[in-house]
Formats: C-alpha cells, structure tokens, sequence
C-alpha cells in the first residue's frame, strides 16, 4: 500500500521536478543534462514572443481575477438572504460551473461567443455612422469573461465559506454600536471576511494564468503563455519550454502557498 | 407641550405597549405591558424560552413587533433601526471584534458618531471606561488575549462608553464560573449606581436577579406573570409558579373550605388545615395550594412546642443554615432551614429522628395553583 502510494507520488511528482532540473540545463538538449547553467532563464525573458504572450496571461489573469473577485464576494454574500429556492438553485449551478470540464466550457463559450458576433456585428455593421465599423471578435474580451466567469464560481465557494463561519453577532453589535449597514459592512464584515476574497483573487488569477483548454479555444488572435509554451512543443521541446515552466510553476506555487496561509491563518483569528 | 424637568424625569426611560412578537406560528412575547423606569436595574426573570431575550431584542432593535409599541424616552421606536437607537448591548458571547484590539472595540461606537470626536476625545473616554471596568493598560492586548471574565468587562466598557439611555444585558455572565459571576454581579450593581444609567439585565438565575435588581419581571410563556422588587416577588408572590421561581419554598395543594379578604382555610391532605394570607380571591371548594418558606419552618425537639410530628430524613449543611428534609404523615416532604443559632441551642438533627415542624402565624401563602 505504502509502495503504491509512493509509485503515484513519483508519477506525479517526478516529470515535475524534470522540468524544474532540465530548466537549468547547460546544454540544449531536453533529455540529458549538460552541466548547470541559468542562460534559459534569460533567453526565455528575452524573446519577445514570450515576453508578449506573458503580458497577456498577466493581464487577462489580473482582469478576470479581480472581475470575478468583486462579482463572487457580492454574490456570496447576498446568496444567503436569498429565498431557499433562489438559492437552491444558484448553489447548484455554481457546483455545476465548477465541476464541468474546461474542454467543454471552451467550446460551449466559443460556440456561444461567435454565434452572438455572427448576429451583432452585421447589426453594428449597419448602424455604424463611420466608415470602419468595429468588428466584435474573440480576444480578450473573451478570454477575460470565460476565466472570469469560471474564477466566479470558485470566488463564491470560498468567501461563502468565511460568511458563514462568521458570528452574526458581531453584524449586530456594530449595529447596536451605531454603525450604519455601510460602516458595519466596512469595518466588521469585510475584514472577517478579507482573507477568503484575497485567497479566492490568487486562486482565481493562478487559475487563469496556467489555463490551457479554455483559453485554446477563445484566445481568438492573442496568445497566452500556456498557449505559446503548447505551440513552441511541436517545434522541439527545448530548456527554454523548462525555464518558462520552471517560472510558472514557481508563481503558482507561492500563490496557492500564500492562499492557503491566509485561508489558516484567517480561521485561527476568527475563533480567537 | 412643553415638559418641566421634573416630570421628565419621571417619565419612564422605555415603554412596552401591549407588544407580541411572533416568528411563524411561535408566539415569542405575548401582550406585554411594561414601563422601565429612569436609572433602575431591572431584570427579565424565566425559564429558557419564555421570551426574555425577544423583549430585550426589541429594546435593541434587532426584531420587531408583530404588534403594539416600544418607546424610548417617550418617543416610539418601533421601525428604527438598531444603529440609530440611543441603547446599547452587552452580548451573551460579548460579541468583541476579534480583529481588533481592546481600545479599538471600545471606541468603535464613538467612532460611529457624527460628527465624529477627535482622536483625544476618544482615547480620554476609552481611558476612563477601562478605569471604571478596572483594566487600566489593558488597551493594547489583542481580544484572544484576555481571560473570559477580561473580556466580559471589555464587552461592559464598548458598551457604557457610548452612555446609552438604555443598557441590555443578555446573560452576561452565563459564561463566567461561579465565583467570578458573583464578583461580577457586585460590581455591575456598583458600576449601574454610580454611573445612573438604566440596566435591563436577561437572567435565569433567580440569585442573580434576587441580588441585583430593583425589580424583577417574571415571565412565562411569552407572558409577563409578575412585576416587583425582589422582597415583593419574594414575600407576596402572585402564584405558584412565581413562588417557585423566586426563591425556594414548601408547597401544600389543597381545597378551599373558607376564605375572606384577609384569611383562607386550606384542606390539605389528611384533614389538615393550613391558615393563610390569599393572594387572590377564591371561593369555597376552589383548588388552591399553601406555599410556606422553608426558613419559616422551624424545627423543634418533640415536647418542646406544638407544631406537626415530623421525622428528619436528611440535613444538608449549607453555611448559615442547614437545609432539613422532613416528613410529615398527611403532608408528605418538606424543607426547613434551621439557622446556626437554633442549632447551636437545641444541637443538630440526625436523619431518623423525631421533631416537631412549626411555622408562625401568617407565614403561610394562599396561592392559585397554575
Ligand atoms: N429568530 C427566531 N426565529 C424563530 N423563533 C424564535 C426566534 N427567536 C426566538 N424564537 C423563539 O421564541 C421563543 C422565545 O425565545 P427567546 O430567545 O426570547 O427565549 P429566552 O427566554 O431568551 O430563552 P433562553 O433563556 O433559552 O435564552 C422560543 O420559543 C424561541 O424558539
Ligand atoms: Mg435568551
């Protein structure tokens, strides 16, 4: 038993820290270490295809995250006051965004977004007092509102989670105190509840920064880092593909580490 | 109309009129009708959920009435939020921000004000609230750092320092252990005194209430039952159920067989005849039932008064008095508290003996029996 759960750890495990090893490789080759060096580190900064596709990533990671954040902690908070039936029905369909699989919300979204294109950019087309109407297309845009509205979901299970373990009592004796709904909400539950909207912003924006699937299909004309790390695959894997990884992989880590202390540490606080 | 300070005064701080709250099909508070008088302790007296903390909810504004009215000072609240109500609360948990310091919970409600006071002012008010709660230096130190009874007078502090017309206090001290709940009690009776603001405490400690307040109210049932000084509740209970709550006593269930304003006749079991003061009118043949103290009771040695023949089956030793369980043939068991001072004259009972139980004249209550 033990021996297995070590085979999966390895399996798991192991092509990972591959990764991280071959990024410091001296040579080029991506099966066999020649000597330590960090030269792919800076080559990889220094292509401006990468460092593009990285500015992408970044800003629909920063954008969906922060939209969904803002959109999440106001949803779970409202969600509890709700009507058990409203309610019913919204829990479920937060479970639902969750648990459907990337590959299908990306062609769902991608269907979806080019069928509304098709219909509103004649129409725009139309009534366009100028010469070069704009064209509505997959981009950012996109990109943004698909991440987002995945990070939405996760927003919401994880704020929702500290709203309820916060004592009602506390919204009450700040009332009680004097303050209105608005300073209550400033100054009591937002901080009680602050640690699960940052831990749900950096899950959001890790999320959307390593994400593949979803952005394959909506990225449209822009490229993302995956999207480029996917696409440079097919020309040969090289210790640069490593380096990006190894850097990837570093920021989400430290971002999920970050997440989770806070998570803890926000917990603790609340029961002392 | 223009008032004279002098009537003002007078006039009650707050005000139940024929007030009911219900949630759902649960009838919380039932037709209550209550004038709180300016600068008095009073407590709200009862049995686990016979309403207490809804009235005191609706004091605070955190529920409202199904019907009637609640006044403060003279003007109806019903319909203003709690944030804009003149009375603050002492939570049962104490309901302190965790994510604040002690100073910071305390000047949170002067910080709400508008205009707001300067930084100064409000460090000088936090300063003599921590003086009065005696923890002067306690500013500083984070919530999970105190000790419960800390807390609790943090709590007290956070709520006094606003100098609310009203201040309600929900179980205050059910979290505190025994010794430190009496300490506690002295001091918030000490702390109401000199500050002369108007306390309405929630308890289901009769002791408590008995020691602190300047009147009780009973409930039951969502109901008020009785409304009086603790000597009043004490020595001229309405009924049983009173009588039973407040303090410990002996009762007899009989029937009526004579009563006029001033005395009943009471046929107990075995053809005795318990003679009493009514605290209601009743008429002949009416089921009513005796209710004696137990300090009342004395016991004696056979042969050395007239009384009924008892005998002791057990003495618990209480301090300033010893707690005997007695029998009697026709009126089964009942207590007497024998105080120091007979014992030391007339040496203690053992379980076994034979004794004589006496009661003066007019100790006996004639009570309705519901
Ligand atoms: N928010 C509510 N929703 C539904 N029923 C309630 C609510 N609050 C109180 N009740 C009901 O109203 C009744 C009175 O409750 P209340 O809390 O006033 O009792 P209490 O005298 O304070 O009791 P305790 O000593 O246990 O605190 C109870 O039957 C309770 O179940
Ligand atoms: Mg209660």
């Amino acid at each position: 038993m033990r021996l297995f759960a070590l085979a999966v750890y390895l399996f798991l495990y192991v092509p990972i820290a591959v990764i991280a090893v071959f990024a410091f490789n001296g040579g080029r080759s991506a099966t066999q270490l020649q000597g330590f060096s960090v030269q792919w580190f800076g080559r990889a900064l220094s292509n401006p295809f990468v460092v593009d596709a990285f500015r992408t990533s970044l800003t629909v990671a920063l954008a969906s995250a922060t939209l969904a954040t803002v959109f999440g902690t106001m949803a779970a908070l409202v969600l509890p006051q709700a009507r058990p039936r409203l309610r019913a029905a919204f829990d479920a369909l937060i479970y639902v965004a969750v648990m459907v699989p990337g590959i299908v919300i990306g062609i769902a979204t991608l269907i979806a977004l080019v069928t509304v294109f098709g219909w509103v950019n004649p129409v725009l087309a139309a009534v366009w007092p100028g010469e070069a109407p704009p064209q509505l297309g997959l981009g950012y845009g996109s990109l943004i509102a698909a991440h987002g509205l995945f990070a939405l979901a996760l927003v919401v299970l994880l704020v929702r989670a500290r709203v309820a373990g916060m004592d009602r009592s506390l919204v009450e004796a700040s009332a009680d105190l004097g303050a209105t709904p608005w300073g209550t909400f400033r100054q009591v539950t937002l901080p009680q509840i602050f640690p699960g909207i940052l831990a749900g912003f950096l899950l959001a924006f890790t999320f959307s920064f390593d994400d593949f699937i979803i952005a394959f299909f909506v990225a449209g004309p822009q490229t993302t880092l995956p999207i480029y790390v996917f696409s440079s695959i097919r020309r040969g894997v090289t210790p640069e593909i490593n380096a990006i990884g190894a850097m990837v992989l570093a920021a989400s880590l430290t971002l999920l580490v970050v997440a989770q202390l806070l998570l803890r540490r926000g917990t603790s606080r609340a029961r002392g | 109309m223009q008032q004279s300070p002098l009537q003002d005064m007078d006039a009650p701080i707050a005000e139940f009129r024929a007030v009911t709250k219900r949630f759902g099909a649960v009838v919380a508070a039932e037709g209550l009708d209550l004038a709180i008088r300016r600068g008095e302790f009073l407590s709200f007296l009862g049995p686990s959920g016979c309403g207490k903390t809804t009235a005191l909810r609706m004091l605070a504004g955190f529920e409202e009435p199904s019907e009637g009215e609640v006044l403060l000072d003279g003007q109806r609240v019903d319909g203003l939020p709690a944030h804009r109500r003149p009375v603050n609360m002492v939570f049962q948990h104490y309901a302190l921000f965790p994510h604040m310091g002690v100073a910071d919970n305390i000047a949170y409600g002067l910080r709400q004000r508008r205009p707001r006071p300067s930084g100064a002012e409000i460090a000088r008010a936090v300063d003599r609230a921590l003086e009065t709660v005696r923890l002067e230096g306690y500013g500083g130190r984070r919530i999970w750092e105190l000790s419960g009874g800390q807390q609790q007078r943090v709590a007290l502090a956070r709520a006094i320092v606003n100098e609310p017309k009203l201040l309600l206090l929900d179980e205050p001290m059910a979290a505190l252990d025994r010794k430190l709940r009496r300490d506690m009690q002295i001091e918030l009776q000490g702390l109401q005194r000199s500050l002369g603001i108007t306390f309405v405490l929630v308890t289901h400690d009769q002791e408590e209430a008995l020691s602190m307040s300047d009147r009780i109210v009973i409930m039951r049932g969502g109901r008020i039952v009785q409304v009086g000084s603790p000597r009043d509740l004490y020595d001229a209970p309405r009924d049983r159920y009173v009588a039973d709550f407040v303090g410990k006593s002996n009762f007899f269930p009989g029937r009526i067989e004579g009563a006029d304003g001033a005395e009943a006749r009471l046929a107990v079991a075995g053809g005795q005849v318990i003679a009493g003061r009514p605290r209601r009118a009743f008429s002949e043949g009416q089921a009513a039932v005796a209710s004696i103290r137990p300090e009342q009771v004395a016991l004696l040695r056979p042969g050395q008064g007239v009384g009924l023949p008892v005998r002791v089956l057990t003495g618990i030793f209480l301090g300033e008095h010893t707690e005997y369980l007695v029998r009697h043939e026709d009126l089964g068991e009942f207590l007497a508290h024998v105080p120091r001072q007979a014992e030391a004259a007339q040496g203690r009972f053992a379980p076994g003996d034979e004794a004589i139980a006496a009661w003066p004249e007019g100790a006996a209550l004639i009570l309705g029996d519901d």
